[in-house]
């Protein structure tokens, strides 16, 4: 019944989504994908291994520039561009992962900060970056030769096809054996390492994983908007995919992906207010921390939950996400 | 002239000396982090906000009531610390029990408000604060603006003094004991979860106390608290949360070595604390004078 | 709300579906100022390019009543990602048919490539680098108000020439602060003067002690400061705080504006010399201009970047007007550069093949205080700088539009 359900929920989202660019613009509907993308990839360490990374940013605004680079200057094709991007995020994974979960809790989430920090300076004098200027006009190459992107709602499917790729991707890996571990991790690390796992070893892979995932979303948004700047390696990016998690709901396939929609409707909706939206943003996430800590999606899951007694969950932990 | 390595010694030492400065800024602000920390396992992401605030707190003293400098000096830590404790019973209280990385979250989407609301108010660009004492001293090798030399001093006797208040009176051996203990502490008829919020109060001052040295060579902005937090917050890792005199020599400590760095490799300044900390890391995972826990 | 939705939705597929074919156009000419409403340079462009080319719609018309004209704004906060995106939204979905202002280089390129990709037009009055009407010039854009070659040329000349000939840069680092420092570099050796480093940094910057002790230390005559807005002003604060006019050598603001002289007050500012388009008391029609924006901007008075604004809004008008359509933005450019330009404000003029708007420049020095008569009375005109030699020859352009 459960899986029948989670199909159900899927067809539903998948179907509106197809439909989606006769309604509204193509451009902001790619860029709410993207940011689900990468909401759905850091969702995968803080909903399933219960790593807090504040650092996020970095894989996504890097892989922006990797992809915006390669394909503007050297001249690459689109979907090189996009794995090259990936690629780049997952070794800094590899790299930042390994430094990282010598810590955890509270130290993990200010060492991936202060890394990501570190990246973002980088990325301020690195020449190939073009500091504030970023790297404007990146073409919009034929993919494999044939597809024209150009065209947005043409792109759009495109991006539609990535993330689907992307969010089943996560979908398989935390429903697999892998996933269980990960999860067993989560819950009772010493204990995990008493039967045989390797916790340490799994947990950067995990990492890796979100990583590169990151930067397959960094990379798509740097050709939807045909640029890859600062504001995508900063740390208020790193923020805001902490808050569509938490707003969607920890630890909930779905919930990263309501939550990257509702926080970038936000964003385009009260763009008028000015800072305003800052300010929206810091009480959104107050009350998620005080009252609503399953998010959006986890809420939802719990109330079927409570009134189908004995339905089974599908969100299995919302939002004890990151209970030791 | 004497030359170091080729360096002009008014560049080496002028650098020291703003190394110097941030590092009592670092010093500071960590310092505040460590005993907010110590007490509520809260590590207080609002903290360069905070820092913020008390820099504007000082200048819409100045604008607005007309009050110098250092009458600001002593009101606005005042100020700033009861907006924290109005914080600490409102929100923080209630979360107390939860994972330490829900106070992180909460704390992180207030430093969003605060930011937001200033940046509603004032704009991204700084505001100007004159400078109390301008001028400086030649010293021959090097010139020293008087105010400049000010921050370092009155960042030290704050630092120490905080220090031996903690490590030296029996206020100070309440505290330590609560951190290790609450339960017996409170068994002892102390009054823990005033403590708390007392203890959430005198951090946050601390940051605003940061912030109004701070408005006279910085400029007050909005934005001036959010990228010196991260900074810190790579300070605090470094030094480990264990110590209030390790984050204090940390804090000063890494300072100069940007200071340095600024001379010999500048490309580096803005990352070499971060460097250092991944150094840290990989040889003592708990920092420099951090105990593992 | 959901009708709305719909209805952009619908507008947004339909301009997608084809945005080259007819003109497009509707009845009304839509203009949006795209400026930095908050931050940095709020106070020389802002608000203020709002009420410019709203003032010079009220003006045009005056003599084309039927001409339906809506101007509307959005703040880009100096970040391209932040305009790119407005700019985008603003030619799909809202129907704009020409964006102004657009200070901020990085803002003005990355919309100047907008702009062509949906054949609209972009006018820039606010932003400096001269790869605008260089190697990222645009059969869609004009380049309006001054750029980083004729302010280098201005000033780096008239300070090489009376002895300042060796430099030190401080430059932020974005293409603005690049191409002033690169254009000024060029003018100082090409005078005889020798450039003896430089050092960058973040926009915007708060505390410039550290590179200020650099260009101490290095010894040269003049620090070339590459920046604009707070960012001049911090660094020429600070320089007093160190001593560094008081050790001998002098600060050169290269990109001033009233507003930053405003800021640091004749007492820090006097002396400082530096090349400008415009200025307010500069004859009756300015005067006028400064005064109706006085009024509306609670006593503020314009900028060369206000005045530019008005100034384009009026030309770019006069095309629609002659072409009776606003759809085809190359076909508006083109119109505009056939055309010679002549407004209240810039006077008579023209625009170049490379899109860069004809004008004289001035050269201002900034009065004693005893000289001021009160507020705002802040420059004394130096040199005027016709507009043959004000401007980087066309031969000198690697525009690929221009035909060699």
């Amino acid at each position: 019944m459960r899986a029948i359900d989670e199909r159900i929920v899927y067809a539903i989202m998948f179907g509106l989504l197809l439909v989606a660019p006769t309604l509204i613009y193509p451009i902001f509907l790619m860029k709410v994908l993207c940011f689900a993308l990468f909401a759905v990839a850091f969702n995968l360490l803080l909903g399933y291994v219960g790593l807090l990374s504040f650092g996020h940013a970095m894989f996504f605004g890097m892989a922006a520039y990797v992809a915006a680079h390669s394909i503007k200057v050297w001249g690459w094709p689109t979907e090189a561009g996009i794995l090259a991007g990936a690629a780049v995020a997952a070794l800094m994974g590899l790299i930042v992962g390994y430094i990282a979960i010598r810590r955890q809790g509270i130290y993990f989430a200010m060492v991936t900060l202060a890394l990501a920090q570190m990246v973002f300076f980088f990325c301020v004098q690195a020449p190939f970056t073009r500091g504030e200027d970023g790297i404007q006009a990146v073409p919009r190459r034929p993919i494999f030769g044939m597809i024209d992107i150009t065209d947005d709602v043409t792109f759009y499917y495109v991006v539609l096809a990535i993330f689907a790729a992307g969010f089943f991707l996560v979908h398989r890996v935390v429903h697999s054996p892998f996933g269980q571990v990960l999860k067993a991790i989560r819950e009772n690390e010493p204990r995990a390492i008493s039967l045989g796992y390797r916790a340490d070893q799994y947990k950067l892979l995990a990492f890796v994983l979100s990583a590169g995932l990151s930067g397959v979303a960094g990379a798509t948004k740097a050709l939807v908007f045909q640029l890859a700047s600062l504001t995508d390696v900063n740390w208020h990016m790193s923020g805001e995919v902490v808050l569509m998690t938490l707003v969607g709901g920890l630890g909930t396939i779905l919930g990263p992906v309501v939550g990257a929609g509702i926080i970038v409707s936000m964003q385009n909706y009260l763009k008028g207010f000015g800072e305003w939206v800052l300010v929206i943003q810091g009480a959104v996430f107050v009350i998620a921390v005080l009252v609503f800590r399953r998010g959006v999606v986890g809420e939802i899951a719990e109330c079927l939950k409570t009134r189908g007694a004995g339905g089974g969950s599908t969100a299995p932990h919302a939002g004890s996400g990151s209970s030791h | 002239m004497m030359t170091l390595l080729a360096v002009p010694p008014q560049v080496l030492f002028g650098q020291l000396l703003l190394g110097l400065i941030n590092g009592a800024f670092y010093a500071l602000l960590s310092l505040g982090l460590a005993v907010i920390f110590g007490m509520l396992n809260v590590i207080n992401f609002a903290h360069g906000a905070q820092y913020m605030m008390g820099a504007f707190g000082a200048w819409m003293l100045l604008e607005y009531f007309g009050i110098p400098f250092w009458g600001a000096l002593f009101m606005v830590p005042i100020l700033v610390g009861l907006t924290g404790i109005v914080i600490e019973r409102l929100l923080l209280s209630r979360i107390a029990n939860l994972d330490h990385i829900y106070g992180l979250l909460l704390t992180f989407g207030l430093a969003l408000i605060i930011e937001g609301l200033f940046r509603q108010r004032f704009g991204i660009s700084g505001l100007p604060y004159a400078n109390p004492i301008p001028g400086g001293i030649n010293l021959g090798f090097m010139f020293l603006p008087w105010f400049r030399g000010i921050i370092v001093l009155v960042s030290l006797v704050v630092c120490f003094g905080t220090w031996f208040v903690i490590e030296k009176t029996k206020l100070g051996s309440y505290l330590r004991a609560a951190t290790e203990n609450p339960d017996v502490v409170r068994a002892f008829g102390i009054n823990v979860p005033l403590m708390i919020t007392l203890t959430y109060g005198c951090g946050v001052a601390l940051a605003g106390l940061a912030g109004v040295l701070a408005a006279p060579i910085y400029s007050v902005s909005p934005v001036m608290g959010s990228s010196l937090i991260i900074v810190v917050f790579a300070v605090v890792v470094i030094g480990g949360m264990g110590s209030i005199l390790g984050s204090i020599v940390t804090g000063f400590g890494l300072g100069i070595v940007e200071g340095l760095t600024k001379v010999f490799y500048p490309e580096a300044s803005a990352t070499v604390i971060f460097v250092v900390m991944a150094i840290v890391l990989m040889i003592r995972p708990a920092g420099l004078f951090g105990t593992a826990r | 709300m959901k009708l709305t939705k719909l209805a952009l939705g619908i507008a947004g597929i339909m301009l997608l579906a084809g945005p080259a074919q007819a003109d497009g156009s509707d009845d009304v000419v839509k203009i949006g100022v795209l400026s930095d409403m908050s931050g940095t340079y709020s106070d020389l462009s802002g608000a203020g390019s709002v009420f410019a080319a709203k003032k010079a719609v009220e003006d045009f018309q005056k003599d084309h009543p039927d001409l339906k004209v809506e101007v509307i704004s959005a703040d880009h906060q100096n970040k391209a990602d932040i305009a790119a995106n407005t700019a985008r939204q603003w030619f799909d979905v809202d129907k704009v048919d020409a964006i102004v202002d657009l200070v901020t280089s990085s803002v003005a390129l990355a919309v100047v490539n907008i702009a062509k990709e949906k054949n609209k037009v972009a006018l820039v009055s606010g932003a400096a680098s001269s790869a605008l009407t260089g190697k990222s010039c645009t059969p869609n854009s004009i380049h309006w108000t001054y750029d980083t070659w004729a302010l280098a040329n201005g000033t780096g000349k008239a300070i090489v020439k009376t002895g300042g000939d060796t430099w030190f840069f401080i430059t932020a680092d974005y293409a603005f602060g690049h191409a002033l420092e690169k254009d000024t570099s060029a003018v100082v050796v090409a005078n005889g003067g020798k450039v003896l480093g430089s050092v960058r940094h973040p926009f915007p910057a708060q505390d410039f002690s550290s590179f200020l002790l650099q260009a101490q230390a290095s010894g040269a005559k003049i620090i070339g400061l590459a920046n604009a807005g707070a960012d001049t002003t911090n660094a020429i604060k600070q320089a007093a705080e160190f001593g560094i006019v008081a050790g001998g050598q002098n600060l050169a603001g290269l990109l001033v504006f009233l507003t930053d002289v405003h800021a640091l007050g004749l007492k820090n500012a006097q002396g400082l010399i530096f090349t400008e388009a415009w200025y307010w008391d500069q004859n009756d029609n300015n005067r006028a201009f400064a005064k109706d924006y006085a009024a509306a901007m609670g006593g503020k008075h314009p900028t060369m970047v206000h005045a530019g604004v008005y100034s384009s809004v009026i030309h770019y008008l006069k095309a629609v007007a002659a072409q009776k359509g606003d759809g085809d933005g190359a076909a508006l450019v083109a119109k505009m550069k056939e055309m010679p330009t002549e407004d209240k404000l810039f006077g008579k003029g023209s625009v170049r093949a490379d899109g860069r708007h004809l004008h004289d420049m001035y050269l201002f020095e900034v009065k004693k205080p005893s000289e001021s008569k009160g507020e705002w009375d802040y420059y004394k005109t130096r040199a005027t700088i016709p507009a043959a030699e004000a401007w980087r020859p066309l031969a000198e352009s690697d525009c690929p539009l221009v035909q060699k």
